[in-house]
């Protein structure tokens, strides 16, 4: 395994939650990650970011990694649950709400079904 | 560099010949696409949209990449 492909590993497995993403939960740099760094912030889970712009080898390094072409990627006990897409889709479906239960995540309930009633 | 909506629905068209598929987007750079199609059935959405974007064959990598984002959706027929 590369050095990239390494760290991300350890990374992932180190921490429940975690989202690779361009800039970081409290200045993020594009749409896509500000959306889901937005929805994991309000919903008051606990993850790590980690700032694929400030290292080009974990840029490339991610996406080898997961076999997924974009950022944000979000983790879950080292699992890639998926990018902006398909996190937003479980987010109104509830999916991830079960995800995290299943996963002893903390989050907040009530705040899930804030986001969904505003998109209902 | 640009790319067409109708470049992406057919390299999509070429994996999965029967889908249903819909793409939107008219700036060159960024699309929607939605793909319908049996092979997708008990495979979950990450599965489903790798297989989307191994159809597209790199267009989607790095900087260089000719599409800058996809919106996908994805799921088999109901």
């Amino acid at each position: 395994m590369t050095d990239a492909k390494t760290q991300i590993e350890e990374t992932v497995k180190a921490n429940d939650v975690v989202l690779y993403m361009k800039g970081t939960k409290e200045m993020p740099q594009c749409g896509f990650s500000s959306r889901v760094a937005g929805v994991l912030n309000f919903m008051g889970v606990p993850f790590m970011d980690v700032n694929v712009l400030a290292d080009d080898s974990l840029r490339q390094g991610i996406k080898d990694y997961s076999d997924w072409p974009t950022v944000p990627q979000l983790y879950v006990k080292g699992e890639f649950v998926g990018g902006c897409d398909i996190i937003t889709e479980m987010t109104l479906s509830g999916e991830l709400d079960t995800l995290f239960a299943e996963n002893n995540v903390t989050f907040d309930k009530a705040a899930a079904n804030k986001i969904r009633e505003a998109n209902a | 560099m640009a790319i067409l909506a109708t470049d992406i629905e057919a390299l999509i068209r070429e994996e999965f010949p029967n889908a249903q598929i819909k793409v939107q987007g008219d700036d060159g750079a960024h699309f929607a696409a939605h793909v319908v199609d049996e092979s997708f059935r008990g495979k979950n959405r990450v599965q489903q949209q790798r297989a989307v974007y191994a159809a597209l064959k790199g267009k989607m990598d790095g900087p260089a990449g000719e599409l800058h984002a996809l919106a996908l959706t994805t799921k088999a027929p109901d």
